[in-house]
C-alpha cells in the first residue's frame, strides 16, 4: 500500500489522474453477512474515493459501533472506529483540528438516532464539512436482532417479540425538521448507481451531508425491504437540474418520478414525512449554511514565539511587582 | 464561642511599645480577614485588592472567594454573604486559615451567615456598616440592633462605622463606592502604604475615566483618614522583602495559563461548576493563542470531540468536575484502548450525583484511577497549589504525549477560586507541544509497534503517508486490526500497563516535610497540602514527632514511599474524602471504608494506614488537622 514516489513526489501523481486506484482503498477483507446492504455501501464509498483521487492518508473514516461501523477497517484510508454512538463527536474534533482531512462518518440506525441521537442532532447544527452515511437496516445487527428506533410497528425481534410498540423514528424527517440544515438525502443499498450519484453530490456539499440509506440486513430481517425493491408503488425518484439526474435506464425502474428543486424546504419535508411512499434522491440542500470550522478558525498555525509573546502579555496583567 | 481570649493571644507574637501619640500596633505572624456585602457590592474587588496591595509589600497571602449558593439571593440575607477571606502572613500562606481574625461586613445579616458557618473566631473583631440603625425601615433597625447587641454579648469585639454616611461626601452611590472606602481602612489598620494602594486602584479602573478613578481615590482616602481619627486599632504583619515579580490569580487562571503554555490548542468542555471559569478564562484568551475552546453538548461529546482533536494533531484537553467525569469514563476507557494522548482535568467538587456544585471534596480519586471498565491504566495527578494548577498541565501534556495515554488532572473548588501568589514563570519554547508529525510512515512499520520492554509505540497520525490504519476501542493486534485471540489480547493489555510502569520510573520520590522518622507520619494530595503542613509546624512545635508527605503522582506513585512509611511508627492519610468512622458502632476493621488514598497505600504496601477525613465542603483548617494528629498520636 505505502508508495514512496507517491509520497516523495505529490507533484507526479497530481500529473497522472488515476494515482489511485480501487485497490489502494481497500482494507482488510469485509466480514459481513453474504449479501449484506453494508458492502453496497463499501463499494460505493470506494468507488468515490477512486473518482475524486483522494490521498487515502487524506482521508478518515469515523464509526461508532454495530455491523454498520465496521466499514472503516474495509478501508484503505484511515479509520476510527469509536465507541456507540460518538462517532460524530469525534469526526468534529477531527475536522476542527484538521480541515485538510476529508472526513466521512458511518453510522448504524441504533448509533446514530438511539445512543448517539443528541449528538446528531448537534452535528447537523455545527454543519462541519462531512459526509455521515446512516445505515439504516430498521434492526440493530451487531448485537443480534433487537428492536431499533426505526423499526416498523409491529416489527418482530428479540426485544419486541409480540411486534414493536411504537411508530418508528423517521431520521429523515427528524433531520429536515432542525434549523441549520445543508444537506439531507436518502438512498438505498440496492440501487447501486443512484447510491454512488448520492454520495457523490454528499461529498462535494460544503457543510455536513446526511445521507440515510436504506440498508438490507438479510441475516435478521431477510425480506424485510422487499416491499420497497418490488413495489413500485413504494418509492418515488428525486431527480432536478440541481440534483439527482439519473439515465433512464434506471429512471424506468421507477414509477413515481418527481421534480424536486432540493431548495424547496416545504416539498422536502412533505417528502420525507410519506412513509407510504419514501423518497430516493437529495431531498434538501443549501449551500450557504454556515460551517463551524469557518467561524472556528482559532487554530492557526502560530509560532511558538508569537504564542510566548501572547502569553507574556497574559502575564503582565496578573503580575505583581515587589514594591520598590 | 465565649472564650474571651484577647486578640494577641490568639496570634503568636506580642504586642510591640505604645507609640505615643499613636494607638498602640499589634504585631501579628498572620491574620484571617473577611469581608463581605451583599453580592454586587464589590466585597470581593476590595478583597482582592488588598490582598494584591499585601502581595506587593512582600506578605504571603491566600484568598478564598465567598460565595452564596444562590444566583441571586435576597438583599440583606443569612445566605446571601458574598466577599473574599484574605489570609495575610508573614511567610509563605498556603491555606485559608482557621477563623477569621477580623471581619468588615456592610450589613449584619451577611455577617450572621458567616457566624453561623463557624467561620469567626471567639472574640473576633468586627467592623460594621451603622447605617441600618437609622434604617427607615423599624424591622431592620430591630434586626440590626438585636443581632449587634447579641454579637457583642457574646464577646465579639464590634465596631460601628458609618461607612456609607462618609462615602455620602464623596459620591452619591456609596453602594458602589463603599468597596474603595473599606480599602482604604483595612490598609490604615495594617500600616499599609498609601501610595500602593492609589497604584492598586488606579490599575483597577484603568479603563474607567479619569473621574471615576479620582473619585476612588477620594473613597480610599476617606476610608484610610477614618480609621486614622477614629479607630485606635493597629496591626503590623512584618513582611520580607521580595525581589521576583509574582502572579496573583485563582487556581482556575493559572490552570487556563498552563493549558495555554502547554502547547494544547482545544479545549472541549461542557459547562460544569466549579471548573467553568478556567474554560471562562480559555475562551477568553485562547484564540489569542492560536487555540479554542469548544462548548460540546455534553461531557461525553467533549471528550469525543478532544479525542477526535488529539487523534488527528496534538493532545487537547477536556475540564469538567466529577458528574462530567463519570460521563466522560467509557470514552477515557477508548483513549487508553487506541492509546491517543487525551488530557482530564477534573475540577472536583463535593458528591456523588450533583452532591455539592460550589463546595470541595476530594471524593473522585478513585473514579480518576479506575472508573472504567476493563483494565484502562491511566496517569493521575494532583495539584496541591495554585502553582501547581499552571505547571502541571504543561507536564500533563508531555506524559500524553510521550506515552500516548489519557492523563487525568485533578485540582478542585478550593484551589478553583483561591489565589496565592506565586514566582512568575519563565516561559520555555520546549513546553510548547511540537508541530504535528506529517512525515512518512517508513514501509514495515505498524501502528502498534509496542516496544516488548516499555510498551512504548510511535503514534501515526491522519496525513501521515503510509500510516493508514482505523483505529479501534476493539482488542487489537500490532496492526490495529481487530483481533479476539488470547494471546493478541493479553499483548495489548500487557504492553498498555507496561507503559505506566514506564512512566513510573521516570518518577521521584516527594520530600518528607519534618522529622525522616518519628511516630506519625501523615500522607496527603491535592489542595490539602498546605493546611496539613501547618499543622504538622504546630505539632512539632509542640514536641512531636511527626511528618507529612505529598503525593502529586497517585498513580503511578514513585518508588520508595513504602520505605519512607517504615520509618514511622503509624500512618494516617488526611482527605476530604469519605472515611467510615472507627467510633461508629458497625464498623469495624472487616467492614470499615477508607478514605480514597488510604485504600491505595493498604493496598499496595500492605501497611496499616489509618484515615482521618472531613466532608463538609469547606476547606480543611489547620486547626482540625492540628487536632486530629493529636488525637492519633494519643489513640494510637
Ligand atoms: C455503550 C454501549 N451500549 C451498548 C453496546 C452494544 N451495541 C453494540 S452495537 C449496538 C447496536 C447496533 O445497532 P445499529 O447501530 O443499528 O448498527 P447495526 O449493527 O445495525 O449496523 C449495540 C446496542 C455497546 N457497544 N456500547
Ligand atoms: S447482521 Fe445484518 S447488518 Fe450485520 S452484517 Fe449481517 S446482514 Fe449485515
Ligand atoms: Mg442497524
Amino acid at each position: 500500500m505505502f508508495d514512496p514516489i507517491k509520497v516523495l513526489s505529490p507533484s507526479v501523481s497530481d500529473l497522472d489522474d488515476e494515482a489511485y486506484s480501487l485497490d489502494d482503498f481497500e482494507g482488510v477483507d469485509s466480514r459481513w453477512c453474504h449479501r449484506c446492504g453494508n458492502n453496497a455501501i463499501l463499494t460505493a464509498v470506494q468507488k468515490l474515493c477512486a473518482e475524486e483521487q483522494l490521498a487515502p492518508e487524506k482521508t478518515v473514516f469515523v464509526s461508532g459501533i454495530g455491523c454498520s461501523s465496521r466499514l472503516p477497517h474495509y478501508m484503505g484510508t484511515y479509520g476510527f472506529h469509536a465507541l456507540h454512538g460518538r462517532a460524530l463527536p469525534v469526526a468534529e474534533g477531527i475536522k476542527i483540528r484538521r480541515p485538510d482531512l476529508h472526513v466521512f462518518v458511518t453510522t448504524g440506525d441504533g448509533d446514530c438516532c438511539s445512543i448517539g441521537a443528541g449528538h446528531w442532532l448537534h452535528a447537523i447544527r455545527y454543519n462541519m464539512n462531512m459526509t455521515v452515511l446512516l445505515h439504516d437496516n430498521q434492526i440493530y445487527g451487531l448485537t443480534k436482532k433487537q428492536v431499533s428506533p426505526t423499526s416498523p410497528r409491529g416489527l418482530v425481534s428479540n426485544t419486541s417479540p409480540h411486534g414493536a410498540h411504537l411508530e418508528p423514528l423517521n431520521p429523515l424527517a427528524a433531520t429536515l425538521g432542525m434549523s441549520n440544515i445543508s444537506f439531507v438525502a436518502h438512498a438505498v443499498d440496492w440501487v447501486p448507481s443512484v447510491l454512488c450519484d448520492i454520495i457523490k453530490q454528499a461529498f462535494h456539499h460544503r457543510g455536513l451531508a446526511f445521507v440515510c440509506i436504506m440498508q438490507r440486513c438479510p441475516n435478521y430481517l431477510p425480506d424485510h425491504f422487499e416491499e420497497y425493491i418490488k413495489d413500485p408503488e413504494r418509492m418515488v425518484l428525486l431527480t432536478h437540474a440541481q440534483g439527482l439526474q439519473v439515465e433512464d435506464a434506471v429512471a424506468k425502474r421507477f414509477k413515481h418520478r418527481e421534480e424536486h428543486d432540493p431548495r424547496d424546504i416545504d416539498r422536502a419535508r412533505e417528502l420525507a414525512n410519506n412513509r407510504e411512499r419514501v423518497p430516493l434522491g437529495i431531498l434538501y440542500r443549501n449551500p450557504d449554511v454556515l460551517c463551524y470550522e469557518d467561524v472556528r478558525a482559532g487554530v492557526e498555525h502560530m509560532s511558538v514565539s508569537d504564542k510566548i509573546s501572547a502569553l507574556e502579555r497574559e502575564f503582565d496583567k496578573f503580575t505583581v511587582q515587589p514594591a520598590s | 464561642m465565649n472564650d474571651s481570649t484577647a486578640l494577641s493571644e490568639l496570634n503568636h507574637e506580642q504586642s510591640s511599645p505604645v507609640v505615643a501619640g499613636e494607638p498602640q500596633v499589634q504585631r501579628l505572624r498572620d491574620h484571617v480577614i473577611e469581608i463581605i456585602s451583599d453580592s454586587g457590592e464589590g466585597a470581593q474587588k476590595c478583597g482582592q485588592s488588598f490582598a494584591s496591595i499585601a502581595a506587593k509589600s512582600g506578605h504571603g497571602i491566600w484568598t478564598v472567594e465567598i460565595i452564596p449558593a444562590e444566583i441571586e439571593p435576597p438583599a440583606r440575607s443569612i445566605e446571601g454573604a458574598s466577599g473574599n477571606r484574605i489570609r495575610v502572613g508573614s511567610f509563605d500562606v498556603a491555606n485559608g486559615g482557621d477563623e477569621a481574625d477580623l471581619v468588615v461586613a456592610l450589613n449584619e445579616q451577611v455577617l450572621l451567615g458567616r457566624v453561623r458557618a463557624g467561620a469567626l473566631k471567639t472574640g473576633c473583631i468586627i467592623l460594621l456598616e451603622t447605617k441600618w440603625r437609622h434604617h427607615q425601615d423599624p424591622s431592620i433597625v430591630a434586626a440590626y440592633t438585636s443581632t449587634h447587641d447579641k454579637l457583642v454579648a457574646d464577646g465579639y469585639r464590634v465596631y460601628e462605622i458609618p461607612m456609607e454616611q462618609v462615602c455620602l461626601q464623596h459620591t452619591s452611590t456609596p453602594q458602589r463606592g463603599k468597596n474603595m472606602f473599606v480599602l482604604g481602612m483595612l490598609n490604615r489598620l495594617y500600616g499599609q502604604d498609601l501610595k500602593l494602594a492609589r497604584e492598586q486602584v488606579a490599575f483597577t479602573f484603568r479603563s474607567k475615566s479619569a473621574d471615576i478613578v479620582d473619585r476612588n481615590y477620594k473613597l480610599l482616602e476617606a476610608g484610610y483618614d477614618w480609621v486614622g481619627d477614629n479607630l485606635d486599632l493597629r496591626f503590623e504583619i512584618p513582611s520580607a522583602k521580595r525581589e521576583q515579580a509574582q502572579i496573583v490569580v485563582s487556581g482556575n487562571t493559572s490552570l487556563a495559563l498552563g493549558i495555554m503554555a502547554s502547547g494544547m490548542e482545544i479545549c472541549a468542555m461542557y459547562p460544569i461548576t466549579p471548573a467553568t471559569s478556567a474554560s471562562h478564562y480559555l475562551s477568553e484568551m485562547f484564540e489569542s493563542v492560536g487555540g479554542l475552546v469548544h462548548q460540546a453538548e455534553d461531557e461525553i461529546a467533549a471528550c469525543a470531540f478532544a479525542i477526535g482533536a488529539s487523534y488527528a494533531g496534538k493532545c487537547a484537553v477536556t475540564i469538567t468536575s466529577g458528574p462530567g467525569m463519570a460521563l466522560k469514563q467509557e470514552l477515557i476507557g477508548l483513549a487508553t484502548m487506541a492509546e491517543i494522548p487525551l488530557v482530564i482535568v477534573n475540577v472536583q467538587r463535593g458528591g456523588p450525583s450533583t452532591g455539592l456544585p460550589t463546595k470541595v471534596e476530594q471524593g473522585d480519586l478513585l473514579q480518576a484511577i479506575f472508573g472504567t471498565h476493563g483494565d484502562a491504566p491511566r496517569v493521575v495527578l494532583a495539584a496541591a497549589t495554585i502553582e501547581d494548577c499552571f505547571y502541571l498541565p504543561i507536564t500533563a501534556r508531555k506524559i500524553a504525549e510521550a506515552f500516548n495515554l489519557p492523563v487525568v488532572l485533578l485540582t478542585d473548588a478550593n484551589l478553583a477560586t483561591a489565589q496565592q501568589p506565586f514566582a512568575r514563570p519563565r516561559l520555555r519554547k520546549d513546553w510548547f507541544a511540537a508541530p504535528v508529525d506529517q512525515s512518512a510512515i517508513p514501509e514495515g512499520e505498524a501502528p502498534y509497534d509496542w516496544d516488548r520492554t516499555t510498551g512504548l509505540h510511535r503514534r501515526f497520525t491522519p496525513g501521515q503517508p503510509g500510516g493508514m490504519h482505523t483505529l479501534t476501542g476493539l482488542a487489537h493486534d500490532r496492526k490495529s486490526r481487530v483481533a479476539y485471540d488470547p494471546a493478541t489480547n493479553e499483548e495489548g493489555l500487557r504492553h498498555r500497563s507496561l507503559k505506566l510502569a514506564a512512566f513510573q520510573k521516570t518518577l521521584t520520590l516527594p520530600e518528607v516535610y519534618g522529622d525522616v522518622d518519628g511516630d506519625l507520619l501523615v500522607i496527603g494530595w491535592g489542595s490539602t497540602k498546605g493546611v496539613i503542613e501547618e499543622a504538622v509546624e504546630q505539632l512539632r512545635a509542640e514536641g512531636q514527632a511527626v511528618a507529612s508527605l505529598h503525593l502529586t503522582y497517585l498513580q503511578p506513585m514513585a518508588s520508595g514511599i513504602g520505605d519512607i512509611m517504615k520509618h514511622y511508627r503509624q500512618v494516617m492519610t488526611v482527605e476530604m474524602n469519605w472515611g467510615d468512622r472507627v467510633d461508629d458502632e458497625l464498623i469495624d476493621m472487616e467492614n470499615r471504608r477508607y478514605s480514597s488514598l488510604a485504600w491505595l497505600l493498604r493496598a499496595r504496601y500492605l501497611v496499616d494506614v489509618d484515615c482521618w477525613t472531613e466532608v463538609q465542603g469547606q476547606p480543611l483548617k489547620p486547626r482540625s488537622v492540628a487536632r486530629a494528629i493529636r488525637n492519633k498520636l494519643t489513640r494510637g
